[in-house]
């Protein structure tokens, strides 16, 4: 029998307000030491009070226009009951049944096709306590409590089931991730926890069009991680079906290092979230104006800088979507294009993309692969590559020398002219000295020149490289080749 | 007169004119309380030295020329507002031992203006109860009848103020917890708007029903207080945003003007004939003043209150009480298996019955399955009483009811039957359940025990309810009686 | 009609309480009479009647995203039943459980 996949994800995501949703302590407690950046509300102590941060609903409302969603006039927050000793109050600010946004979706790209991905809603609700799990000399097991996150504003967008592969889920998160990145409102770091994602997901013969038991996968840390977990699950689904067994409906964790889920079922569960409307905060009447307001604030998109991309600096599609796809590598290019140098005018703008492209997504990103870096943290800043570029540009140094100085200041951050002169990689463009060593070559090669006279044309190639070594590798190319044509044609 | 048997606005015009100093003053109720304690059992954590502190401050203070009318003046707190380094616990084992690192707003505001503070007064615990007999310490009697209750929740601060261990206190207020123990101690007790008064600090037990107000020995004392405590505070999202008018000008001693009604459904079957009667002539005497009585109102919803209150302030509390966890604060069972052992006996052994059987019933009113026949159908019809109300309110300035049906019961009388002890709380529901203030001024003492007569008004009528609460008080003298304690 | 054990169990579950069987008994039977009291609201029609979740119309209550210093570590951490270090200690909680 055949199988399609249904999976609808859920999305949480850290935003990025100085301080936390219902309290005004700092919400950037990434470095702080533990229980520094927490007071009576944040603690849930007895007779403390929340109030809204205003700046969260504004990111919300942002990200759900951003996502396409519908923005009602009327939302408000409600309390989810859940004892936990990670929740400080044994229930959690949410919102149940009047989220911020509502009726979105978000477009994907899979093996060539297009598909809209539903959004069902987009709410507000707060973070939890870090929970740390300890053995001690005595053999107790036990865990600690660290509750500088707890109250964090988090963002949940729920999607529809209209995912149908892995694949699919990890590109509906890594685009979902990207629009964040761009709204500026969340730093959409999975491996930190500023992103995260629980998965529904569940088996049907292909045709047919009802939904099956779900199970919640959980757990996940990173993207990669969502694509295996969900290709296992799949698999262990398709499995169990084939082998008449039942799906049960039930939440399974990830476990990573064994690269399988496991049932998370407990006897002491109880899930019943008894929602009521949170009597400590008045409802929000979100205005039009309040939204036509965010909706002026919404700074351009991922595709919109795409067609821009292409539009403007006569980028193709591809190399446009590479560039967009990450902001961070968008915003260097930018950069870098603006940042002076060769660019003198407007219309030299196209042939120092196409140059500047190369570069980011070659040598660049083959670099910040290799060493698992983000551009973020490059030791080149961009005014460093526009030197260096110009450097080639002016062929003081040639590409292939370029390439190896890129290398070096990626590495230890120096500046190109600096290293260019360590390494005395000034090329040598001198007819006289160029013809000097060009005669040099052909008394130490006459087979190639033979070769040469005789049309072959890697003999041309043969003779430039080996004038290239002589200087090494400091030689103009273009002067080498017109000088040894014009030689040998004598 | 003894000093501490002073109102606060006798106290400040004595301390304006140095005829007293606060630290005289402040040794006089601490001598008060160590005579009548014993008996009345109002105070849960004294704190004498702090007191003697406040007011040597406070005599520096007004000898520099500073001012203010509680400045000086030494009161009591109930143990669910939060004092920062004084423990503060709600009267339960739970909260034994727990100190707040930080002040509640009204205690903020008192300090701000000189407060002396004496300690914390006995409450039922976590507010939940009619007697002061829920508390996890020990029960308060009435000064008028030590074999009885003083009322409740707030207990402790009405028979502080009846057996004069202080000047003037302040309580809560989620279903009567102020006025009814006012009532029953003769005693000035006010329910402010919801609103009004910061809950920033108030130890919540229905968040949409609790309200902090004073209790005094007269209105105009009332005006004072509230003058301090009132105001919006940017940490109590529900506290609203008007200006504070200075209530003791609304103090004129007479009601000319007032259309006054009298709801029939607030007297109930099973009402005291004494209280009937006390609260009947308590009527006459406003006509005498000038208003006009309507005695022939009708609020029809008010029989569902007891059952709307009964869903909506345990279902609150099921949440607001699930964060007494063992984990950050408070009691902590020792010995336990698992964390969810750790959690189930900390709450079974940190908690009363009163408290558990709350909870239970709002887990019961908001779980699957019965969320709309209870908690939805209980917010539907609390929007038709708040509607009753505001009509009513249309045709009157006020509105007069007895605060309680009985005089106080015996200690132990109801303590077996919750359905009943939730029954002596049917005159002051309602108000909690619409938002609205009211007042509680002693109007009798049929057979030498305390009858309390109730003013509600409209939202933020503070002012109307104390002009009709000072006409008669000036009218009458039940207010001066003194209890029969020494 | 009285609660059922299994009913009064349940919420106790919910609601994170230990109870005695004592307890259960006792509550099965107070908590069906009061139960049995709100009966009274069925009569009352409600149909189109909004909802009332708080008793003052208040709304757009919010706070500007300012920072304020947090609370002192020792101010949070003193009520601690138990601590350990820097933290609040607790039974182990097993990963993802409950």
């Amino acid at each position: 029998m055949e199988f399609e996949t249904i999976i609808g994800l859920e999305v949480h995501a850290q935003l990025l307000t100085k301080s936390k949703m219902y309290c005004p302590c700092s919400a950037d407690y990434a470095s702080a030491s533990p229980n520094t950046h927490v007071c009576p509300i944040c603690l849930g102590m007895p007779g403390v009070l929340p109030s809204i941060n205003r700046q969260a609903v504004a990111f919300t409302i942002m990200s759900a226009l951003a996502l396409n969603c519908t923005i009602p006039s009327f939302t408000k927050f409600d309390r989810k009951n859940y004892p936990y000793p990670d929740l400080m109050k044994g229930y959690q600010i949410s919102q149940y049944d009047f989220p911020i946004g509502i009726n979105g979706f978000l477009s994907v790209e899979t093996g060539g096709e297009n598909k809209r991905i539903g959004i069902t809603r987009v709410h507000l609700e707060e973070d939890v306590a870090k929970l740390s799990h300890r053995h001690n000399s005595l053999g107790e097991s036990y865990s600690v409590v660290d509750v500088n996150r707890a109250g964090v504003p988090l963002m949940e967008i729920v999607s529809e089931p209209d995912i149908r592969s892995p694949e699919q889920a990890r590109q509906y998160l890594m685009k979902l991730r990207t629009l964040l990145q761009y709204l500026g409102v969340s730093t959409g770091n999975m491996e930190e926890g500023s992103f995260r994602c629980d998965a529904n997901i569940s088996i049907r013969p292909r045709g047919s069009l009802e939904y099956q038991a779900k199970v919640e996968v959980k757990n996940m840390n990173s993207f990669k991680a969502v694509h295996r977990a969900l290709t296992f699950e799949e698999e262990r689904q398709r499995r169990a079906v084939e082998s008449d067994e039942r799906i049960i409906q039930e939440t399974r964790g990830w476990v990573e290092e064994k690269g399988v889920t496991v049932s998370q079922r407990s006897k002491e569960s109880a899930h019943d979230y008894r929602y009521f409307p949170e009597p400590d905060l008045p409802p929000l009447v979100v205005s039009g104006s309040w939204v036509d307001e965010v909706r002026s604030k919404l700074p351009e998109l991922p595709e919109q800088r795409c067609d821009r991309f292409m539009r403007d600096y006569e980028l193709s599609a591809y190399d446009a979507g590479l560039l967009t796809g990450s902001k961070a590598m968008a915003d260097y290019f930018e950069a870098c294009l603006n940042g002076g140098g060769v660019t003198r005018n407007a219309s030299d703008k196209p042939k120092k993309a196409k140059t500047l492209g190369n570069w980011l997504l070659g040598e660049f990103t083959r670099l910040l692969n290799a060493t698992n870096n983000e551009i973020t943290g490059a030791k080149v800043s961009p005014a460093a590559l526009n030197k260096l570029l110009e450097l080639i540009e002016e062929g003081k140094i040639n590409l292939t020398a370029g390439k190896a100085v890129f290398e070096e200041m990626f590495n230890t951050g120096k500046p190109a002219a600096e290293i260019v002169e360590e390494r005395g990689l000034v090329q040598v463009s001198d007819r006289g000295d160029l013809e000097r060593v060009i005669k040099e070559v052909i008394a130490k090669n006459s087979k190639a020149v033979d070769d040469f006279r005789a049309g072959k044309e890697q003999a041309s190639g043969f003779l430039v490289g080996q004038v290239m070594r002589a200087t090494r590798g400091r030689a103009n190319a273009k002067i080498v080749q017109e000088l040894l044509h014009a030689i040998l044609s004598e | 007169m003894d000093l501490h048997q002073l109102t606060i606005h006798q106290a400040r015009d004595l301390l304006r004119k140095k005829e007293i100093s606060s630290v005289e003053l402040t040794k006089a109720v601490l001598a008060r309380i160590e005579s009548v304690e014993n008996r009345v059992k109002a105070v849960v954590t004294l704190s004498a030295e702090r007191a003697l502190e406040d007011a040597g401050k406070a005599d520096k203070a007004l000898a520099s020329g500073e001012n203010g009318y509680l400045r000086g003046i030494p009161c009591l707190i109930k143990d669910n507002m939060c004092t920062r380094g004084l423990r503060t616990t709600c009267s339960s084992k739970m909260l034994e031992n727990f100190i707040p690192p930080y002040n509640a707003t009204v205690v903020e505001k008192l300090e701000a203006r000189g407060m002396v503070l004496l300690g914390k007064t006995n409450m039922d615990e976590f507010a939940m109860g009619s007697s002061t007999e829920n508390s996890a310490f020990f029960p308060t009697h009435n000064p008028w009848d030590i074999e009885r209750v003083p009322g409740g929740s707030s207990g402790g601060s009405a028979a502080a103020v009846a057996a004069d261990e202080a000047i003037y206190t302040l309580g809560s207020d989620t279903g009567g917890s102020i006025r009814q123990p006012a009532g029953f101690c003769n005693v000035v007790g006010l329910k402010p708007t919801y609103g009004r008064v910061s809950r920033f600090g108030l130890v919540a037990f229905a968040s949409s029903l609790d309200q902090i107000g004073p209790l005094t020995k007269d209105v105009r004392d009332c005006a004072l207080v509230l003058n301090a405590i009132a105001g919006y505070d940017p940490r109590d999202s529900t506290s609203v945003d008007c200006p504070v008018p200075d209530y003791t000008q609304a103090l004129v001693p007479d009601l000319k003007g007032l259309r006054l009604g009298v709801p029939k459904e607030y007297f109930v079957e099973g009402m005291q004939t004494e209280i009937r009667d006390s609260i009947h002539a308590a009527i006459k005497k406003l006509e005498e003043l000038g208003a006009e009585i309507d005695w022939d109102v009708s609020l029809p919803s008010t029989r569902f209150a007891l059952s709307v209150y009964y869903i909506i302030a345990p279902s609150e509390a099921s949440a607001n009480l699930a964060r007494y966890d063992g984990v950050k604060y408070g009691f902590s069972y020792e010995n336990a298996s698992s964390i969810w052992d750790a959690l189930e006996k900390t709450r079974q052994f940190g908690f009363g019955p009163e408290v558990k059987r709350r909870i239970m019933l709002g887990t019961y009113a908001l779980s699957a399955g019965y969320y709309d026949a209870y908690y939805l159908k209980a917010q539907k019809v609390r929007t038709l009483i708040r509607r009753e109300f505001d009509e009513a309110f249309k045709k009157y300035d006020a509105l007069i009811t007895p605060t309680s049906p009985t005089v106080p019961f015996k200690i132990g009388e109801k303590a077996d039957d919750p359905m009943q002890m939730y029954l002596s709380d049917v005159c002051t529901l309602p108000v909690n359940i619409a938002g609205i203030p009211g007042l509680s001024v002693p109007a009798g003492l049929p057979g030498g025990l305390p009858a309390g007569m109730q003013i509600l008004g409209k939202h933020f009528s503070e002012e109307t309810l104390l002009r009709i609460g000072y006409a008669y008080e000036q009218a009458t003298e039940w207010h001066r009686q003194k209890p029969p304690l020494n | 009609m009285k609660l059922s054990r299994e009913e009064v169990l349940n919420k106790a579950l919910l609601a994170r309480i230990g109870l005695s069987d004592e307890d259960v008994e006792k509550f099965r039977e107070q908590l069906s009479n009061i139960l049995e009291n709100f009966t009274i609201l069925q009569e009352v029609d409600t149909s189109d009647v909004p909802a009332t979740a708080q008793s003052v119309d208040l709304k757009n209550v919010m706070r500007d995203d300012v920072v304020m210093p947090s609370s002192s570590q020792e101010e949070i951490l003193m009520n601690a039943p138990r601590r350990e270090d820097d933290f609040f200690r607790v039974k182990a909680v097993l990963e993802q459980e409950g």
